[in-house]
């Protein structure tokens, strides 16, 4: 199988949706799913194939050069990639990695995108890590490959493990059950930096209209400062009529305690969410602002899902937002990349006063709960909720228990149900590593059919015993951006909302939805 | 000729103290690198049951972390002697791999005792008390090692040439590898059958004896041929372990402690921030167009501008 990797120029394996194993009722009829959108003629035969999708976009070489030239940098970025200069920032662990391998497969067993596409064995996630480990060995360090394995690098072998280093959520989870330590989602992070900071070479929807639109313009939504103002004195609006109470978030107040950073797609998709959090932090009496700085009002860091430099300009933005408005603290909002960014990976990137603590907004709304800032009627949310864990908050983090706290007390504990597994076992929603803004060819489909399905089985078996129509609707509880896109993707692909019942939001909306002053009703149920 | 095996027995002793040492000095003298912990961490305390974090308090930073080894240590004990990961989450492998790493723990454990044994001075015939207690531990750990690494060996070389997903990532390598303990470990035991237990390992003792008191005096070991035999193909295995990816045992220490469970925050003004800062100074020469790096722009001057498109910020 490593040597068909670097022959032929067509896919090397489709999904085939008999393989896949059923979905729980009212979904478990395989036959009945929506099929599988297959790739045009016309993108097959311009873009480089690996497998039924294509998120990357890589034109076929025309030229012999064109060809020399993908493996040249490939492998110039590669060497960038082990040194000590280019690469401080993960060569330890990428070394580890890198040389550790027990080739056992245990980490298989672990990831929902091998698992649900039928077991396919080119998304094993060691597949991947071994075409670069062995492309290492061979090409960069001469070594033999009677003791390394074989590969033959050419322009397809790049160009595929380039689109393959896309089909990983780096969610980390066989990470989390390899008996040696071994990380084939940081392998994937860094084959996806190699096509990024040497090649040029990225998707678009996170680069020219992710990452690189955010530095200029301020948001990967496309707002710039006057928009996302204007767009969330909209929402104070709009939060103040629903809920009976006066909400104004305050902008660029200087000497403020806390800065709240939202994913501003929350501003253009999910307004009740920055909607609630402004309700229940003015609500709490909490000194806090937001600011109309470039990129501070929009929490997102596509950098961490491909590029350290994109990284780390933003979360110097963030930083430097903070720093010029004296607060105490950075808050993050519902966004589980924006929490692991600033919070975690910018952690070692930042120095002096740059170094201001950075704090989850999860940890702020159960300090505001377990404080009683804010009464709550748990009777408000009487229908079945649970509760799903973003991986970068999770797994990534530790942030387990605050989330639970708040749910104890704004939901009846009969209500609540939990996904199996659940906390830092949890299954990413399938949105992860960028793939919920990705949607180009048939991409979107992939996700649904692939990546998503396993967090799909797991709501439906979450609400397994209820009445799965949309008379009796149900909860997916989800505090996170990306996350809930993916849901609501999912969710819309497969009817689940008119079919099952089954609708998504965040957390502050369900703590909105239960507050007693505010007026009931702040979750309309109605599908947008 | 009869000295051979003691001086393999002393060179492969030699030959792998200085990889190990090589190899731990080359991870310990890795660049400091981005925090990328994976939950659960173990030495996070109570919090640590359902993996949590000292992210859940609130202010976290004018807080005392809670930092439990005893917490790692209840993790660490168990993954060593029992491979828990391996077990829970790939149950046929483990039955193959937990006995042949058991039986090398096994191995070294009988090789330890026969140190012990002989510095106390005592005679193998005529051992008694705690003496006594070594040589027959020295015989069942050794015995029980060789017979649980030989089965596990094999299990593992097995399973490999014919479970599809393990045969297809195999490299002639891996598959030797196995093949050789299979053989190392099979002579030793041909070795207790021709001489029976007792004086195969009573000889063994006596070598191993020379090897722990050369400091204090000279080599004078002779054993029965078998044995030599035994004893210079463990120590070429010894010697050649580590220069292959079976030094994991070293990579696996680094892999928990420097990355998966290495969640120290970097506080304003302490150490860390020194040594970030000196990363932070280092060229770079990335060439995609958003970086430009030309090996003189360092860190951070690519981080706070942007080719052509930003300027200096
Ligand atoms: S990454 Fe870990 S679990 Fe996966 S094959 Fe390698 S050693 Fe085994
Ligand atoms: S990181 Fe997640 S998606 Fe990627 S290979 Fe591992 S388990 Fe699969």
């Amino acid at each position: 199988m490593f040597a068909d990797f670097s022959r032929g120029d067509d896919c090397l394996f489709e999904i085939n949706q008999k393989d896949q194993q059923p979905l729980p009722p009212p979904f478990d009829d395989i036959d009945e799913e929506p099929l599988f959108r297959r790739l045009t003629e016309e993108a097959k035969k311009k873009y480089v194939l690996l497998d039924d999708t294509i998120a990357v976009n890589i034109p076929k070489p025309e030229t012999q050069e064109e060809e020399a030239q993908l493996v040249n940098s490939f492998l110039s970025g590669l060497r960038r990639l082990v040194s000590r200069e280019d690469n401080w920032t993960f060569l330890e662990p990428l070394m580890i990695s890198l040389e550790h391998c027990a080739k056992c497969q245990t980490c298989s067993e672990g990831c929902h995108i091998y698992e649900e596409s039928g077991r396919h064995p080119y998304y094993r996630p060691s597949y991947r890590s071994e075409i670069l480990r062995r492309i290492y060995f061979k090409y960069l360090k001469n070594s033999s490959t009677w003791v390394h394995g074989d590969i033959e690098l050419n322009w397809k072998t790049v160009a595929r493990l380039i689109e393959l280093s896309y089909r990983c959520n780096l969610c980390r989870r066989c990470a989390q059950s390899c008996p040696i330590g071994v990380d084939n989602a940081l392998l994937a992070r860094e084959i996806r930096k190699v096509a990024s900071q040497e090649m040029g070479i990225v998707p678009k929807e996170l680069h020219d209209s992710g990452s690189m639109l955010q530095l200029k313009v301020g948001s990967s939504t496309g707002m710039n400062a006057i928009v996302a103002r204007d767009n969330v004195e909209f929402i104070d609006e709009d939060t103040t009529d629903r809920t009976g109470i006066a909400v104004e978030t305050p902008w660029d107040k200087e000497g403020a305690d806390i800065l709240l950073i939202h994913n501003a797609g929350e501003i253009m998709a999910w307004p009740e969410n920055p909607g609630g959090f402004a309700l229940l932090f003015s609500a709490a009496g909490l000194s806090w602002t937001m600011s109309s700085d470039l990129a501070a009002y929009d929490g997102i860091n596509y950098g961490v899902w491909y590029d350290d430099f994109q990284f780390a300009r933003t979360a110097l933005l963030h930083l430097e937002a903070a720093r010029k408005l004296k607060v105490k603290k950075i808050v993050i909002g519902e966004c589980g990349h924006a929490h692991k960014a600033l919070s975690v990976i910018a952690d070692k990137v930042v120095t002096g006063d740059l170094n201001i603590p950075r704090e989850s907004g999860i940890n702020v709304l159960r300090d505001i709960v377990r404080e009683g800032r804010v009464k709550f009627d748990k009777s408000r949310n009487d229908f079945p909720v649970t509760l799903h864990d973003p991986c970068n908050l999770v797994r990534l983090m530790g942030i387990v228990s605050p989330q639970r706290e708040i749910i104890e007390a704004i939901v009846p504990k009969e209500r609540f149900r939990e996904m199996e597994p659940h906390g830092v076992e949890n299954y990413c929603c399938g949105g992860g590593s960028g793939f919920a803004i990705m949607s180009g060819h048939n991409f979107a489909h992939w996700r649904h059919h692939v990546s998503g399905r396993r967090k799909l089985r797991q709501v439906l078996e979450a609400f397994q015993g209820e009445v799965m129509d949309m008379e009796h609707p149900k909860y997916v509880c989800a505090p996170c951006s990306n996350c809930k896109g993916q849901l609501r993707d999912i969710i819309a692909y497969y009817d689940a909302w008119e079919r099952a019942g089954i609708y998504y939001g965040g957390l502050v909306e369900l703590m909105v939805n239960a507050m007693v002053d505010a007026q009931p009703g702040y979750i309309d149920w109605e599908w947008h | 000729m009869e000295t051979v095996p003691f001086w393999f027995a002393c060179a492969g002793l030699l030959a792998f103290l200085v990889s190990v040492t090589l190899r731990t000095m080359m991870w310990l003298r890795m660049p400091i690198h981005v925090r990328w912990e994976l939950y659960p961490v173990a030495h996070e305390g109570k919090r640590a049951s359902y993996g949590g974090s000292y992210l859940e308090e609130s202010e976290w930073w004018k807080k005392p972390r809670e930092f439990s080894i005893w917490g790692e240590i209840r993790v660490m004990v168990p993954e060593i002697l029992f491979l828990v990961a391996l077990r829970e989450h790939n149950r046929k492998l483990w039955y193959r791999s937990f006995p042949f790493h058991f039986g090398l723990y096994l191995i070294t454990a009988g090789t330890v005792l026969m140190g012990g044994f002989a510095l106390m001075g005592s005679q193998w015939e005529s051992a008694e008390g705690f003496a006594g207690v070594l040589r027959m531990g020295i015989i069942v750990f050794g015995l029980a090692g060789l017979v649980l690494g030989l089965l596990g060996a094999a299990g593992l070389l097995h399973r490999r040439m014919t479970a599809p997903e393990l045969k297809d990532f195999s490299a002639p390598a891996d598959l030797f590898n196995l093949a050789v303990f299979v053989a190392v470990f099979s002579v030793a035991l041909s070795g207790i059958v021709l001489l029976g237990v007792v004086e195969f390992f009573a000889s063994l003792t006596g070598l191993i004896g020379q090897i722990v008191k050369l400091p204090f005096g000279h080599a004078e070991a002779q054993v029965p041929g078998i044995v030599g035999l035994s004893v210079v193909l463990m120590s070429l295995l010894l010697a050649y372990i580590p220069l292959t990816h079976m030094s994991h045992f070293i990579g696996k220490y680094f892999a928990y402690h420097s990355v998966r469970w290495n969640d120290a925050p970097n506080l304003k003004g302490s150490k860390q921030e020194k040594v970030i800062q000196e990363a932070l100074g280092q060229p770079v020469s990335w060439s995609a167009s958003h970086i430009a790096g030309d090996g003189k722009k360092n860190w951070v001057d690519v981080a706070t501008t942007m080719p052509g498109e930003i300027k200096d910020r």
